[in-house]
């Protein structure tokens, strides 16, 4: 089969490439453009590892064809850190609040996380619980996870009304 | 897992569409959200030539709501029917379901239309459409035709679509005031399909029952519908357990089954006449 050209936005710069219409999203991330954040866990869309966020939808790469998100915008983790590098929210309340112990998982829920508390600042436990169902951890067992979600929830809207 | 080969088109009107099956006949298949299908294609389940994505036809999107008629473009999201008020407000059935239905991720592509004409049994649209007797309409290259969503269903993924033809838009009732509305479903986890799952409608005199995943089309049943709107809910309960056909699989033998089968339907019918005006 004939390679298309592929052209989109991934953490806000402009990417070209040629792919098979059959390359996952997955892959041509990780093979291609070497942004290894996103991982491949169980690839057949349960486990949310590979999760990224699409034109503000969060979205399993592994269930995506490349083809499909020509012309999209695409957010990985790498995508969430600060302008200078550091470590963003998210990132920071997941390595405080121990949120992870392999870290397998870790890409896929917070990329997640980013998107639950951009369409609901202030979630309760058990919303961010049922936000989070997409994405699974065998270490955790959750609780740290749903603690940094929450204090990065805490963190995000301080600083939004210090803005203000 | 990577999928066989195919050339990609992404059309952007629904004639096209139906130019590019006609031009490659069973080569051909249309993508929506693509996750039931792709899937299919990586385990070689499923391999076509051509796959033709409707994501940029604007015909194919929307929701309508009028005061006797809610139209549903068949690439309208589950996620977009859990967020939109109007929907809620008209038919809150439609919410209830969507936000059992897989996770997250899979919500924000999952197409209702997908969900409704891709026929495995253990997809929670097509029950909840029989429920709400909503029509589906298709459109292929000898134009357009409605066909009732409790006419739809003829085997496990076999459905009356023609090969040519792409399921466009749903068009359901809006059931009147006082009709109360509950989706149950029984699962073994979060996302998961459901073991049981009952979709019922109740009020002003009238019923109706239908259910998920325990035959290989959805049931619904003219006989329990009209026992529960005699207000016979053991007679619902009997008629329905006479009208599904489980077979044991993973989620369990056939008895636990119809004992699930029960339960919920009892409990949407409890929840659904509460909600009765």
């Amino acid at each position: 089969m004939s390679k298309m050209h592929v052209k989109l936005t991934v953490n806000g710069k402009e990417v070209e490439g040629l792919a098979e219409p059959r390359t996952l999203l997955i892959h041509f991330l990780r093979e291609d453009l070497k942004i290894t954040g996103p991982h491949i866990g169980c690839e057949t869309s349960h486990c949310g590892a590979c999760t990224v966020d699409i034109d503000g939808k969060s979205v399993k790469s592994c269930t995506t064809f490349v083809a499909q998100v020509n012309g999209a915008d695409v957010t990985t983790v790498e995508g969430l850190t600060n302008d200078d590098g550091s470590l963003g929210v998210l990132q920071e309340m997941f390595r405080e609040h121990h949120g992870l112990q392999c870290g397998f998982c870790t890409p896929g829920m917070i990329t997640r996380a980013h998107r639950l508390l951009q369409e609901n600042p202030n979630p309760t436990e058990e919303e961010i619980r049922f936000g989070m169902a997409g994405n699974l951890c065998r270490c955790t067992g959750y609780q740290n996870i749903v603690k940094a979600i929450s204090a990065s929830a805490d963190m995000l809207n301080a600083q939004k009304e210090a803005a203000e | 897992m990577i999928p066989a080969g195919f050339e990609y088109h992404r059309p952007g009107d629904i004639a096209s569409a139906i130019g590019i099956l006609q031009e490659h006949g069973d080569e051909a298949r249309v993508i929506a959200g693509g996750h039931s299908l792709i899937p299919m294609m990586k385990l070689r389940m499923a391999e076509m030539g051509h796959l033709v994505d409707l994501q940029a036809i604007d015909e194919l999107k929307g929701i309508e709501i009028s005061a006797e008629t809610v139209s549903l473009g068949a690439m309208v999201t589950q996620h977009e029917l859990i967020t939109h008020d109007g929907l809620a407000a008209a038919i809150p059935l439609i919410r209830e379901a969507a936000l059992q239905i897989a996770d997250p991720q899979v919500r924000y592509v999952g197409t209702v239309g997908g969900n409704v004409a891709n026929g495995d049994p253990g997809n929670d649209m097509p029950g909840l459409m029989q429920c709400l007797n909503a029509t589906f309409e298709l459109s292929g290259p000898d134009g357009t035709r409605s066909v009732a969503a409790r006419d739809f269903y003829e085997a496990a993924y076999f459905t009356a679509r023609e090969d040519e033809e792409i399921l466009t838009r749903i068009s359901i009732p809006v059931p009147g005031a006082g009709v109360g509305q509950a989706y149950e479903k029984q699962k073994r986890k979060i996302g998961d399909y459901a073991t049981a799952a009952a979709a019922v409608m109740v009020g002003n005199g009238q019923a109706s029952v239908a259910m998920t995943n325990l035959a290989d089309t959805p049931v619904w049943s003219e006989s329990a519908s009209n026992a529960l709107a005699d207000g016979d809910v053991s007679g619902c309960v009997a008629a329905m357990l006479d009208a599904i056909d489980p077979v044991a699989d993973n989620r369990g033998p056939v008895e636990f089954k119809k004992h699930v089968a029960a339960v919920m339907l009892r409990r949407a019918i409890e929840r659904a006449q509460s909600r009765a005006g």
